[in-house]
């Protein structure tokens, strides 16, 4: 492995763990659909200070443009909900098109002034990121993006950690931390703002759409797993580098865009936990109401045997052909629940004939006692 | 006389003209579905719809080969209609909520989008140009078959749209009575939706993936403000849609490097912001106009309140009292000395003094009328 693949996919991995990290509470807060609008709409903040600012592409100014405008998207269309005639819905989806139009705007007057390009925002070119180095007194220190998503990491893994309690306070109960005197505004606003800086930060490296890529399918696969916070934060992160480096590898076979790659795969990590989680899987969940099925059907059995047991219709009723009549059985179904009865010790079958063992007997009279 | 050259314009140059009439057809279609994914809560929706139609735009590209709008229109009409069902799908069966499953099936359609993009720009039989209008729009590229394409299509969808205007209408405000009522409301949820897909894929080529959302959302929501009526707000939805892309059109001819499709949604991003202040009965000025209305008239009838509690101590309850007695009695609720002159002007209180005021007999009525009415 060369330097160069090592270095782009320890981009890729800094940047997807550094972008599941707010996710997991964008996913939580039902506000997943805010990435989308922040990470189109910090466009207007990078136009503007491009253009207006600094010409140094590479400027903190940039991310601190960009992390205002993200705050700025999040107020309009609270100031647009709080109307009461826009929902807010609505709102976000008229609100960021918007921003991203004067920043489309911005780049077509001045483009010939500034290197900034909607395509590279929009989808971004991992495989560039490597020959931007970060220099300090000549020393070569690595490529410029890891440095800067590895500060913006370290920013949110603080943050996270040092608000942990209240995050999660405010996000599973806001009317309990309003009560206990917690801000909800204060740690909302403090949220988005971290997600405009990843979003400016991991903009340049794989451009706005994989990071709703990034910020909401890892998450959303994690919470498909788990039922807690902790967890659902450290898988989301395990998901996020799984996912870029098996895009990387994707996309280095198939000569493909690495944003889309990941992109791809955080799709299929997606769709493997959605068939497979434990509980919450759709193969766990076919299972289980299959079982379910067998279950309730041999109960149904040991109770019309147990009703009949001893009466002079016994020999008729207790016969297996003559289930399919009374409970409505296909006969092959019924053969079925006969011998799965007869295997767990329920039932004796002589040559068709039914019995109750003392086993099903019990279990006939626990059911009809419930 | 600039009005008239640029109507001028607007008929014989053929760019401005067709780009104008496509804009047009554009805002007309999706202003008017845009109606029922507004009022259903579905906004987003059109945001994933446009993201996720990528894929469908490469992919009819990989299997025909063929550039042409309505080969690529339909490719990116069933990766958008699939995206929905997928949407639909994981909140129906998950506990994951739909913000989530939005967010979640836009952003990897468009990834498998760009995957397949950058597979295409690498075959050597083609070349992928023109394939990523679709990713910004070029409304400048608009040629007539594109909007005889987009018109014909549009068309088609309004009609069924009216055709079934009654159940769309049932479908938006109680589901629950139509089903009750007989209808197929998950067949008819289907139908509306693909109505609202092929809108969405229309307008992908003139503004773009990202701010098509706009054209589906912001329309509807500016003629949401001037209307309660699902008729009236459709149709000034999409005449609403239809001005936004005119002018956005002639705006962006007008002036150097000014590409057409943003310039298409900060107008109609304008007429919202115009609608939610000026419209009326709703709109944020009326609102304050009448909130202020409403204040002033509490106000005078604070004070007249005040000076016949005032007067009931006395025989006369006409008896006069100063405006020191009358502001302590109001404790900053009123605006005391602007009600009195008010309530001067109206005939229930009369100058006595300088500075003493008392109520007029027809003032004794209205006050006792008052007083009754808070009891």
């Amino acid at each position: 492995m060369s330097s160069e693949t090592l270095e782009i996919q320890l981009i890729a991995a800094v940047v997807a763990v550094a972008c599941a990290l707010p996710g997991v509470f964008l996913v939580l807060r039902r506000m997943a659909m805010m990435s989308d609008a922040i990470s189109h709409a910090i466009l207007v903040g990078i136009a503007a200070a491009a253009i207006f600012v600094t010409e140094d592409l590479t400027s903190p100014l940039l991310i601190v443009a960009a992390a205002a405008t993200g705050v700025l998207t999040v107020s309009l269309v609270e100031l647009l909900n709080q109307t009461r005639l826009i929902r807010e819905d609505a709102a976000i989806g008229i609100t960021f098109p918007a921003l991203f139009s004067v920043g489309v705007i911005l780049i077509a007057r001045y483009a010939g002034d500034v290197h900034l390009d909607t395509d590279a925002v929009l989808l971004g070119e991992l495989a560039f990121a490597p020959f931007n180095r970060f220099e300090v007194l000549e020393y070569d220190l690595g490529p410029r993006a890891l440095w800067v998503m590895g500060v913006i990491l370290c920013v949110n893994v603080v943050f996270i950690a040092f608000f942990y309690k209240e995050l999660k306070l405010v996000t599973f109960d806001a009317n309990l931390a309003a009560t206990l005197g917690f801000s909800p505004a204060l740690v909302h606003y403090g949220m988005m703002t971290l997600v405009s800086i990843t979003a400016v930060g991991a903009f340049d490296a794989v451009g706005s759409i994989l990071v709703v890529a990034l910020m909401i399918a890892p998450p959303v696969t994690a919470y498909l797993l788990t039922n807690r916070l902790s967890r659902m934060i450290g898988l989301s992160g395990l998901i996020g580098v799984a996912s870029a480096v098996a895009g990387y590898w994707f996309a280095h076979h198939q000569d493909a865009s690495i944003a889309g790659s990941m992109g791809l795969m955080t799709g299929v990590f997606f769709a493997l936990a959605l068939l497979f989680a434990p509980n919450r899987g759709i193969v766990a969940i076919a299972r289980r109401r299959a079982s379910q099925r067998w279950e309730f059907a041999q109960t149904m059995l040991t109770i019309h045997l147990f009703s009949h047991e001893g009466l002079p219709e016994a020999e008729r009723e207790a016969h297996v052909n003559h289930l399919s009549s009374h409970l409505h059985w296909e006969p092959d179904f019924a053969q079925q629940v006969v011998r799965n009865a007869e295997r767990r010790g329920f039932i004796r079958n002589r040559s068709g004939r039914l019995n109750l063992t003392e086993q099903g007997r019990e279990m006939a009279q626990l059911a009809l006692v419930k | 006389m600039m009005l008239l050259e640029l109507g001028k314009d607007l008929i014989l140059d053929y760019t401005l003209r067709t780009v104008a009439l496509g804009s047009a057809t554009l805002g007309v279609v999706s202003g008017a579905l845009g109606c029922y994914a507004v009022l259903r809560k579905q906004s987003l929706l059109g945001d994933a719809i446009s993201h996720a139609a990528l894929p469908g735009v490469a992919l009819a590209f990989l299997f025909t080969q063929s550039k042409a709008p309505l080969v690529l229109v339909c490719g990116a009409a069933i990766a958008g209609w699939v995206a929905t069902l997928f949407v639909i799908g994981i909140v129906n069966n998950t506990r994951i909520k739909e913000d989530s499953a939005l967010g979640l099936v836009l952003s990897v359609f468009f990834s498998v989008g760009l995957v397949l993009l950058t597979v295409i720009q690498k075959m050597p039989t083609a070349k992928q140009s023109g394939l990523d209008t679709f990713l910004f729009g070029q409304a400048a590229a608009l040629l007539e078959r594109d909007v005889v394409t987009m018109a014909s299509l549009g068309g088609m969808t309004l009609m069924i749209m009216l055709f079934f205007w009654k159940e769309f209408k049932l479908l938006c405000f109680d589901s629950a009575f139509g089903a009750s009522l007989g209808f197929p409301m998950a067949v008819l949820d289907v139908l509306l939706i693909t109505l609202l897909v092929i809108a969405i894929v229309l307008g992908l080529q003139t503004v773009g993936v990202v701010l098509m959302s706009a054209m589906v959302v912001a329309p509807a929501a500016a003629a949401r403000q001037w209307t309660d009526r699902l008729g009236g707000m459709v149709v000034l939805s999409a005449f609403f849609g239809a001005i936004a892309g005119v002018g956005g059109a002639v705006i962006s001819s007008s002036a150097v490097r000014i590409p057409t499709g943003p310039t298409i949604v900060l107008s109609i991003s304008a007429i919202v912001v115009f609608s939610i202040a000026f419209a009326p009965n709703r709109g944020l000025v009326w609102n304050w106009v009448r909130s202020q209305r409403e204040r002033k008239k509490l106000q005078i009838e604070v004070v007249l309140n005040d000076l016949y509690t005032l007067a009931s101590q006395h025989a006369d309850l006409q008896h006069s009292h100063s405006t020191a007695v009358l502001l302590a009695m109001s404790a900053n609720r009123g605006n005391v000395r602007h009600s009195l002159r008010e309530l001067v002007s109206l005939g229930w209180v009369e100058n006595v003094n300088t500075d003493e005021w008392a109520l007029t007999s027809e003032g004794v009525i209205k006050a006792r009328y008052i007083a009754e009415r808070q009891e």
